[in-house]
């Protein structure tokens, strides 16, 4: 019961401030409201009982990308100008809308096979971190391949945006 | 009633969907570049979802969702790299004044 009123409850936040983010004329209010968007998926992930991926959201999300975007938000100085809407609004409001039905109509008429018990039967969580390391560096049928280059493409990142906001000479 | 898949799908497109419409509606770089994150983290909810009602106790979703917040880091750091160097070029960050491809 409490995991369904806390569904709603993060489910109802998270689709106002991903609203706000997106209809908010201040682009500093949209940041701000970004990161509440952010916070909330992480209580979305601990109510599917993800303890160690919730605590990565808040510490990349949250921390990381949500910082810099609110830094590039004062390094461009566009904030007295808002965030209007291009030529495109009511196109891109059309497509919005139709991607929410297709998707929508796809999730209600598929058959899906669902393993697990729904979240009132739950019994008490499990902490995933032993399980996510096994599952990620398992010899068979692990990631380890693409765990590395993971780590070369976030090294060609570093570079890449070192590299482009470079002064030139 | 419980919370089931369906409801956290449901969640997760209309995530997406409104991700979407900012992506393609708005004009400040840095903004659509936040939509895309809104975008990501829909597909996040959905992969982790997908882990914990079928996949039962090997949690694949969730090594896939490690990645995909891997991936958007890497693209979030270059991007706005990218709009800080055209800011600098052209003095905006209005993706319709930014033409420079376009002839």
């Amino acid at each position: 019961m409490a995991l369904t009123i806390s569904f709603y409850v993060l489910g109802a936040v998270v689709l106002l401030s991903a609203l706000a983010v997106v209809l908010l004329r201040n682009v500093f209010r949209a940041g701000l409201s970004l990161l509440l968007c952010f916070f909330s998926v992480a209580g979305i992930y601990i109510t599917l009982g993800a303890d160690f991926l919730a605590g990565v959201q808040v510490l990349i999300y949250v921390g990381a990308i949500g910082v810099l975007l609110l830094l590039a938000l004062m390094l461009t100085r566009e904030a007295p100008r808002g965030s209007p809407e291009g030529r495109l609004v009511v196109a891109a409001a059309v497509l919005g809308g139709l991607v929410l039905v297709v998707l929508g109509f796809a999730v209600w008429r598929t058959p899906w096979k669902v393993a697990a018990p729904a979240l009132a039967d739950l019994p008490s969580p499990q902490p995933t971190t032993e399980t996510l390391g096994l599952g990620l560096f398992s010899l068979d049928g692990g990631f380890v391949l693409p765990f590395e280059i993971a780590s070369v493409l976030l090294l060609a990142a570093i570079i890449g945006a070192i590299v482009l906001v470079m002064e030139r000479k | 009633m419980t919370v089931g898949l369906g409801h956290y799908l449901l969640l997760s497109s209309a995530l997406f969907a409104i991700g979407l419409y900012g992506a393609l509606a708005k004009r400040n770089a840095v903004v659509v570049l936040m939509c895309i994150e809104l975008m990501l983290n829909a597909v996040n909810i959905a992969l982790v979802a997908f882990s914990r009602f079928l996949v039962g106790v090997a949690l694949t979703g969730q090594v896939f969702a490690i990645f995909v917040m891997t991936v958007a880091a890497a693209e979030v750091a270059v991007g706005l790299a990218l709009i800080i160097a055209v800011y600098r070029a052209r003095g905006t960050v209005d993706l319709g004044k930014i033409d420079l491809l376009k002839w």
